[in-house]
């Protein structure tokens, strides 16, 4: 496909969509709606400068720190757990009740144990992210293929070379699967965190702009939670990408075979 | 590959079932010691037995049942909303391969925001009501559907499809006979991931903006000092989970029970 | 550059390298337990090239599983160079059927075939040497930096044998290794093991289903019983040294050979197993 073809299957309904709403809103005056032209100003003005670094920044960094232990340990107890069979069947009921309960539950508890504060809204990112990688790295150990298992039987590979060389990338797919719902699931918290129980952070800074029905503000900080989301699944895609190529190239001769 | 001794190999030969129930069990027997053992404030982690009591109690509550329908029902409606809506767009989109890749771009845009992104908005339009609920269900599920409804419909065989296009077989026929059933796993697997979200986001809607339902009244328990009746609360909700999740893969194995399971689940 | 290998008791021409007693698998199933391997006894000399037939399902994974430690027998014992196999043992290498699923997707060709060599903890670059001259002995000197799934079949098997070789083995234990390769490169990759097999002097034990494939490789043809699984015959191979798949396969004495193994299966097949018998050489008679 050419190029241009391809920006056209791009761009094209995006910005037939952002048409659209622009004419919809030019004469409008209805109080909730914001056209495309005063968004964008309202978005510069309010998060480009010193709000971003009160802000925003350190949501992120709470939602990476979070991020990072909660994939460290899901991983790392997925391993664990994912080995043996009989832990597996231990540890699977209260696993399956502990990931059913729907994370922003988990802030008024964590709210009373911890107290409001920044522990607080790291330990609601890795106790609701923790999950899906945690699950998702438990089947992925244990559905590694029983040939390449006896392989590496076969060549007495044991140990730390076994985890990491095949263990580890066997389980992969799986894991990156995990993780990426745990991106989704630690963003909806982050935010969550701040609305809820908090006294800066960007949740917090948008429930200000509703309560005080500043509309457009508002809508600028969707558009900025928006622009995380995109970033991280593009991060993700990154990532994925280059650790999954073998998976990937894999797949396609499969598929083409 | 030497044989481990005795005992301890026996236990761990134990079936699946009896090895859950026992680490069921130690679960509720460390809830239980760690406040009676004061390795934590019991006034902050009530022991396991109290919470279990507050929990049963509830199960004879009127207003106990009362929020879980208010939970449930916006979770149903949200879902159903959401689910049909992903399945037309899915079929109508997937069948046309110019609006698949016109489209892409933009839900891979629209995807990733995050569902909580709505509160605000939801609660400046419609404030604490059902509607406010729904918004969000709606919104976070239909991803999960539609997403899943794409990929069963760009699953289907070729060679299946002009066999029935040669056949004479116009466009709902071919939908009903050939697509439906192609992406009816996925479509199962969909509704699955959707259920959850719709759970999550049906409570954190009760949550936050304080929308009538079990999200609400843990809010309250927590704000009045409740923290018994909190984790009690929080209990339930973690089992009513538990059974949508069980329950939707016991409809998925009933529906598919006749399909050869071509597919594996596609990472959502 | 000679191999650093498990060597306990020196193994001289009349030892057995090899030595499988009694060997026996019993499995519980559904129906009660289900004896897969009867009674299995044989040797394998230092530097043999011997070949396993038996009909279908006659437990000849089961039988290899237990010889390579990864499966525990029932009862019966299993020794490599006078040491008793518990578990997958140093100086044995297995090259299995399903190449696609024992080749490590995430490796390249190079990683996959040294990361044993790594395991064994030799040095950066006596690793690449071995696995240079593996690679140049099964013919695949370029294909180092491909992924396995980006070569075919018979390429991919071919980097499985040559992941066993570099890693020296004793004892090379090959399971049905080209049931799931076309004929024709079967053909090319079965003159490979000969290849192999001169060049290096590694004792090989070859399972097939390939009564055709059996004759022509090996020095030496076991052939199995229907299960409950014994050794039902041990039959020499006088077949010349040099082999050639057209010119072997022709010979009288190969059709021969053949034909009895053919017979051999055919009985063991619809009848019920037979005790451990002793070499046969008065069974078959050359022609003329």
């Amino acid at each position: 496909m050419s190029v241009l073809k391809r920006l056209g299957y791009l761009l094209g309904l995006p910005l037939l969509l952002i048409a659209i709403w622009y004419v919809l809103t030019i004469d409008s005056d209805s109080f909730f709606v914001v056209d495309p032209v005063t968004l964008a100003q309202t978005f510069v003005d309010t998060w480009v400068g010193e709000r971003f670094w009160n802000d925003v920044a350190p949501s992120l960094v709470r939602l990476a720190v979070g991020l990072f232990f909660a994939i460290g340990l899901g991983i790392g107890l997925g391993l664990l757990i994912g080995s043996f069979r009989w832990l597996r069947s231990m540890t699977e009921p209260v696993l399956e009740f502990l990931r059913a309960i729907p994370p922003p539950v988990l802030v008024p508890i964590l709210m009373i144990l911890v107290g409001i504060n920044d522990q607080m809204k790291v330990l609601v990112i890795i106790s609701g992210s923790i999950w899906p990688v945690l699950l998702n790295t438990v089947e992925g150990v244990r559905s590694v293929d029983d040939v390449l298992l006896d392989t590496g039987r076969v060549y007495r590979i044991t140990g730390w070379l076994r985890i990491t060389r095949l263990v580890l990338p066997a389980a992969s797919p799986q894991i990156m699967a995990g993780i990426r719902q745990a991106l989704s699931i630690g963003l909806i918290l982050m935010v969550i965190s701040e609305m809820f129980a908090s006294s800066s952070g960007l949740g917090f800074t948008i429930v200000q702009f509703q309560r005080a029905f500043a509309v457009p503000e508002m809508w600028s900080g969707v558009a900025v939670l928006g622009l995380i989301g995109l970033a991280l699944a593009f991060i993700f895609q990154f990532v994925e990408r280059r650790v999954l190529r073998w998976y990937h190239g894999l797949r396609e001769v499969d598929h083409a075979g | 590959m030497a044989r481990r001794g005795g005992r301890a190999s026996r236990l761990t030969q134990l079936p699946s079932g009896v090895l859950g129930l026992a680490g069921v069990l130690a679960f509720l027997l460390v809830w239980e010691a760690i406040p009676r053992l004061g390795l934590a404030d019991p006034e902050y982690l009530p022991p396991a037995s109290e919470v279990l009591q507050i929990f049963f109690r509830n199960l004879g509550l009127t207003s106990f049942w009362e929020a879980v329908g208010h939970t449930m029902l916006g979770w149903a409606l949200g879902l159903a909303i959401a689910s049909t809506a992903a399945v037309v767009l899915g079929l109508v989109i997937g069948s046309s391969s110019f609006l698949r890749q016109a489209t892409h771009s933009t839900i891979e845009f629209l995807r990733p925001i995050p569902s909580v992104a709505l509160i605000p908005l939801a609660v400046l339009l419609f404030g604490v009501s059902l509607r406010s609920t729904l918004l969000l269900v709606v919104y976070a599920s239909f991803w999960q559907v539609l997403i899943q409804m794409l990929y069963g419909v760009a699953d289907v065989d070729t060679v299946a499809d002009n066999t029935a296009r040669s056949y004479g077989l116009g466009r709902l026929a071919r939908i009903r006979y050939v697509v439906w059933p192609t992406a009816m796993p996925y479509l199962m697997t969909g509704l699955r991931l959707g259920a959850a979200v719709a759970l999550i986001l049906a409570v954190t809607s009760e949550l936050v903006i304080g929308v009538p339902g079990l999200g609400h009244e843990i809010a309250l328990a927590q704000s009045g000092g409740a923290t018994t009746a909190m984790y009690a609360l929080v209990l339930a909700t973690g089992l009513i989970g538990v059974a949508i999740n069980m329950g939707m893969r016991l409809v998925e194995r009933r529906v598919l029970a006749w399909h050869p399971s071509v597919r594996g689940e596609v990472h959502a | 550059m000679p191999a650093e290998t498990v060597r306990t008791t020196p193994v001289g021409s009349g030892e057995a390298l090899l030595s499988v007693r009694g060997l026996k698998k019993v499995y519980a199933s559904d129906h009660g337990s289900v004896e897969a391997v009867r009674d299995l006894t044989f040797d394998l000399r230092d530097g043999e090239l011997a070949c396993l037939v038996g009909p279908s399902g006659c437990g000849k994974t089961t039988l290899l599983k237990c010889i390579s430690g990864l499966l525990e027998p029932t009862s019966g014992e299993v020794r490599l160079a006078g040491e008793p196999v518990t578990g997958p043992p140093k100086g044995m290498a297995v090259v299995f059927q399903e190449y696609g699923r024992s080749l490590f997707p995430w490796m390249t060709v190079q990683d996959n075939i040294e990361l044993p060599l790594k395991n064994a903890r030799l040095g950066a670059k006596e690793r690449r040497e071995l696995t240079q001259r593996s690679l140049h002995e099964v013919g695949l000197e370029h294909a180092g930096k491909r992924f396995p799934w980006q070569l075919s079949g018979g390429m991919q098997q071919r980097v499985a044998i040559a992941r066993a070789i570099a890693y020296q083995p004793r004892v090379l234990l090959m399971d049905e290794p080209f049931a799931a390769v076309d004929a024709q490169t079967r053909a090319d990759l079965e003159d490979l093991i000969r290849k192999v097999w001169q060049d290096l002097g590694v004792t090989i034990l070859f399972v097939t289903h390939d009564i055709d494939e059996s004759v022509y490789l090996g020095e030496r043809v076991l052939m199995l019983s229907n299960s409950p699984t014994v050794v039902q015959e041990d039959l020499p191979i006088d077949l010349p040294a040099e082999r050639d798949q057209l010119a072997t396969r022709s010979m009288p004495r190969f059709t021969e050979l053949r034909g009895h193994v053919y017979e051999q299966i055919q009985k063991a097949k619809k009848a019920a197993p037979q005790g451990n018998p002793t070499e046969s050489t008065a069974e078959v008679a050359p022609i003329g």
